[in-house]
């Protein structure tokens, strides 16, 4: 497996559709992204937790985790992402190996039974073979037994090479997009097609957000062929190469399979985002530009002008009652990349401040795109916990919006915060989801739960004595 | 007597365990001023780390030594040696809990010996205990990892040797991996009602409890201190609760010479007897009245609920210990446990289970049994929603993890008290759905459900415990 691995991951870290690659030096290029972890100061996921997250909104399909217990026993049923329909990948499957499994060497055996077991149970399109970090050490082929399966059982497998020491979630994802690209992307042609088909990549459908999105392009007459991956099935991913347009969603992540799209099939694409009004917007705008250039009616220009100013207007109309108890708020965005900017404006929209915004991993446009947004753009990198605790114990902002991991520093230092990342329950997406974000800042922010819990116990003496952050707003 | 049954499997389906080093994080976790590492790569430490969050909505230090693939090839001794320093430099922490995982496992080094090459070499490390225990996810489940964790800590930081001349009123309580920050908090509060000072090993009650600090700590704030545990030879006797901790309960008997006990399970009005005339012989007291009260409240409250669990069909799926546990507690109000699923076949209890048969297998072996025998409630931990949901089934909530539930670290089940609220919660999920009968309900096919009393349920084997 390791020279297979590493072949695909150097030509990863050569994506030229990638901004920050492009903005490397020839010898800075060749080192890759891959940065040697700092033994007991990292954090974050491994490569297979970021293909499983790039791939598990396939719902028809077996995603079956091939290694021991912990890599699928951690983690699944994790995610919010939604299905209109199959529950398949809401199962968790895995091999399993055990030390005996691992000595004798009967991984490969272990994992073509594992196949032919769950093909027989669930009659999956697809089974897609997750490969993690002892199946790897130990060699076991997971291609040969794909293959294999395939053709016995007639049921396509696919493998997923990501084990966990390769590198960051974001090369899972990217590893996971190499695997769509190499073996499920052009394998079946579409029943139909239409000049309005296309891809969206880097949508996960996180607590049902798509469905944010998919009504306005349905108004519009556009076709989503395949969402990459969000509430998605095999087949539409497996006839994605006959769209017309591909928007990149998530930014970097699945730039490579978009970059390919272009380059075998001719697709082009574009970056774009559905967080934030304007970026809706834009985002609508271009994909109905790109699409009239490749043959859709010229009448789609006007169509999506004229839903832009209905659901902008509809969508500031709803904003505009939550201004008085979000006027001159302090916000701290702490999440990076396309976020750092994406919602900037709506939270101004509302009468917020933006005290600070991260911009961890955010690329240089990104970081151009928040000085243009903000008169006094105040950017941070990383914040270690400790200091954001302090900042905001001290009284610096009124709420923090970051993901998960965070949570619990604004907690305990007794301020609201609302969940902008992944776990959420909430849809953030277009113009609804800019409504909805907007309401559920309201709602935290005006709940009386926060004087009552700042109050001093009786036998403290005051606040200041007690340092307690001052109560912000009598 | 149950049958231990362990279908051969290919894959496993919705699994019902949870890894190994997980219990052991746990375990650390436990413990005042810890930093749990562990010894693999990456990601194996941040799936254990979101999974502990979601279960105990609280942050909590996890580290990892980051192995990449250059050291699957090379080894990992020197990723261990930084990660140590790094952690202590950092973090500051009292307590290192390191404790490997199948990668590195896989590649087989001598991580002990590593250990104490890295401790003698490394003065940085010198005021911070560094504890290492063997936990490849491929061998056992939660239970084991914790087990073996809470172990590693008694053999390297108990002060060894007959000390109980300074003996007074310490009692030492071993907590299983299934007790909450709820049962820890009310078996100090029993022991403190004999005049007996309670040191708990490992002790989520205090660090995992969610409460909120004046002062931000990056290592865990609460927990068993590292002086206690120095001490724990000081104590009269120590209770262990559930078969996995009767290695530890072992292993400090036998460097110290305190006499202990295993308790199987606290839940129930049988085992909160035998707790209670144990702290009672041992402190040499009467049992005070606040205690008896709870008895008898007990007592009312088994007689009120009995007629909304008696004849129920059980679903249970859970580690052997809360297994035994909950069936026993089931069994003992006159339900009858039709499906017993548990994680490993290790513990010695399992053909104690008042059922016919113990399957060692994951939530599917637990989906389809309860759906054969027609179970009218599953039990087990929050992954088993799907089963539920897909066979319209209640589901009662234990073990770890429970994500989709809030306060469950409060939740106690054992004693009297534990017992009696406990029992309200279960007795009230059934009566919950006790509407008004229609016509339709006594079609002639169709016996309401609580008519069938089977005479053979298991509840009179487990009274003669
Ligand atoms: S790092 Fe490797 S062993 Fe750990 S969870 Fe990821 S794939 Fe599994």
């Amino acid at each position: 497996m390791a020279s297979n691995l590493n072949a695909k991951v150097a030509e990863l870290f050569n994506e030229p559709g990638c901004a920050t690659n492009r903005s490397k030096s020839e010898g800075e290029r060749k080192k890759g992204c891959a940065k040697r972890l700092t033994p007991g100061a990292a954090a974050g996921g491994c490569a297979f937790d970021g293909a499983k997250i790039a791939l598990q909104p396939i719902t028809d399909a077996v995603h079956l985790v091939h290694g021991p217990f912990a890599c699928e026993g951690n983690s699944w049923d994790g995610r919010n992402v939604a299905t209109s329909g199959p529950k398949t990948y809401r199962l968790g499957v895995t091999t399993d190996l055990s030390e005996l499994d691992i000595v004798m060497g009967n991984g490969e055996k272990r994992l073509y039974r594992a196949i032919k077991d769950v093909v027989a149970r669930y009659d999956p399109p697809a089974v897609f073979v997750y490969e993690t970090c002892v199946p790897a050490m130990i060699g076991d082929d997971i291609d040969a037994v794909c293959r294999h399966a395939a053709e016995k059982l007639g049921t396509p497998c696919i493998p997923v090479h990501a084990p966990g020491f390769a590198g960051s979630k974001n090369l899972g994802n990217k590893l996971a997009g190499a695997a769509l690209f190499d073996h499920v992307i052009g394998t079946v042609e579409p029943e139909t097609t239409t000049p309005t088909d296309i891809v969206i990549l880097g949508e996960y459908n996180l607590s049902g957000e798509l469905w944010q999105i998919r009504p306005l392009l349905e108004q519009l007459g556009i076709r989503v062929l395949a969402c990459i991956t969000g509430d998605a099935r095999y087949r539409e991913i497996a006839t994605a190469h006959r769209a017309r347009v591909t928007m990149v969603s998530c930014s970097a992540a699945l730039i490579n399979v978009a970059r390919k799209l272009e380059e075998r099939w001719g697709i082009p694409y574009f970056e774009g985002s559905f967080y934030g009004i304007s970026d809706t917007s834009t985002a609508l705008r271009t994909l109905a530009k790109l699409l009239v250039e490749r043959g859709a009616s010229e009448g789609l220009l006007a169509r999506t002008e004229a839903l832009i100013a209905e659901e902008e207007a509809r969508a500031w109309q709803r904003i505009a009652p939550y201004r008085p108890v979000l006027k001159d708020k302090r916000v701290i965005l702490y999440t990076g990349g396309v976020k750092s900017w994406s919602i900037v404006s709506a939270l101004q929209e509302a009468g917020m401040k933006i005290v600070a915004t991260s911009v961890r991993k955010s690329t240089d446009e990104d970081k151009a795109r928040i000085e243009a947004l903000m008169e006094d753009p105040h950017m941070v990198g990383s914040v270690p916990a400790r200091e954001m605790y302090a900042q905001l114990k001290r009284g610096e902002a009124d709420i923090l919006l970051s993901g998960g991991k965070t949570q619990f520093v604004a907690l305990k230092a007794k301020v609201p915060w609302l969940d902008i990342n992944q776990e959420r329950h909430q849809a953030y997406a277009g113009y609804d989801g800019m409504v909805n974000l907007v309401a559920e800042l309201a709602k935290s922010l005006s709940n009386p739960v926060w004087e009552d819990i700042r109050r001093p116990a009786p036998w403290e003496k005051g606040p200041a004595e007690a340092g307690e952050p001052a109560v912000t707003e009598a | 007597m149950a049958r231990l049954v362990t279908p051969r499997k290919n894959a496993s389906i919705n699994p019902l365990k949870t890894s190994t080093p997980m219990g052991a994080a746990l375990a650390y976790l436990g413990i005042d001023g810890a930093v749990p590492l562990f010894h693999g790569a990456q990601g194996c430490s941040s799936f254990a780390l979101t999974l502990g969050v979601r279960h105990f909505k609280e942050d909590m230090p996890l580290q990892t030594t980051a192995i990449g693939e250059v050291e699957t090839v090379l080894g990992g001794a020197e990723n261990l040696e930084e990660a140590l320093v790094n952690v202590a430099g950092r973090m500051k922490p009292k307590f290192i809990g390191v404790a490997s995982t199948a990668l590195i496992e896989t590649r087989g080094e001598d991580f002990p010996a590593d250990i104490v090459s890295i401790l003698r070499r490394r003065h940085e490390l010198d005021r911070t205990a560094v504890v290492f225990a063997s936990t490849p996810d491929f061998s056992g489940a939660l239970e084991d990892g914790w087990a073996k964790a809470v172990t590693a800590i008694i053999e390297s930081l108990v002060v060894p040797g007959e000390r109980r001349a300074k003996a007074g009123t310490q009692i030492n309580i071993l907590a299983g991996v299934h007790q909450t920050a709820g049962d820890i908090d009310a078996l100090r509060d029993l022991a403190a009602a004999f005049g007996l000072r309670a040191v708990v090993l490992p002790d989520l009650s205090g660090s995992l409890d969610g409460h909120v600090n004046a002062e931000f700590s990056p290592a865990t704030s609460g927990g068993t201190a590292l002086e206690d545990i120095a001490d724990l030879g000081e104590a009269v006797a120590t209770i262990a609760i559930g078969e996995h901790m009767r290695p530890a309960a072992e292993a400090l008997e036998g460097l110290t010479g305190v006499p202990s006990r295993v308790f199987a399970t606290l839940t129930g009005l049988q085992p909160a007897d035998e707790l209670i005339a144990f702290l009672a012989d041992i402190s040499g007291r009467e049992v005070p009245a606040s205690i008896r009260r709870q008895r008898s409240q007990l007592v009312d409250a088994m007689l009120d609920c009995h007629f909304y669990l008696g004849g129920r069909k059980i679903a249970l799926g859970a580690d052997p210990d809360l297994l035994y546990s909950m069936s026993a507690f089931f069994a003992g109000l006159g339900a009858k446990i039709v499906a017993a699923v548990t994680t490993t076949s290790h513990s010695p209890l399992l053909v104690e289970v008042p059922a016919e048969e113990v399957v060692v297998g994951d939530l599917m072996d637990l989906e389809e049994r309860a759906g054969e025998a027609g179970a009218g409630l599953i039990v087990t931990h929050s992954h088993g929603r799907q089963a539920a949901e897909r066979l319209g089934l209640k589901h009662l909530r234990v073990g770890f993890p429970i994500f989709d539930r809030l306060g469950v670290q409060h939740r106690a089940t054992v004693g009297y008290a534990g017992t009696r609220s406990f029992l309200y919660e279960v007795a009230n999920m059934f009566l919950a759905d006790i509407g008004e009968k229609t016509p339709e309900d006594f079609a002639s096919s169709r016996v309401p459900e609580f008519q069938l009393q089977e005479s053979d349920h298991a509840g009179a084997t487990f009274a003669g415990h």
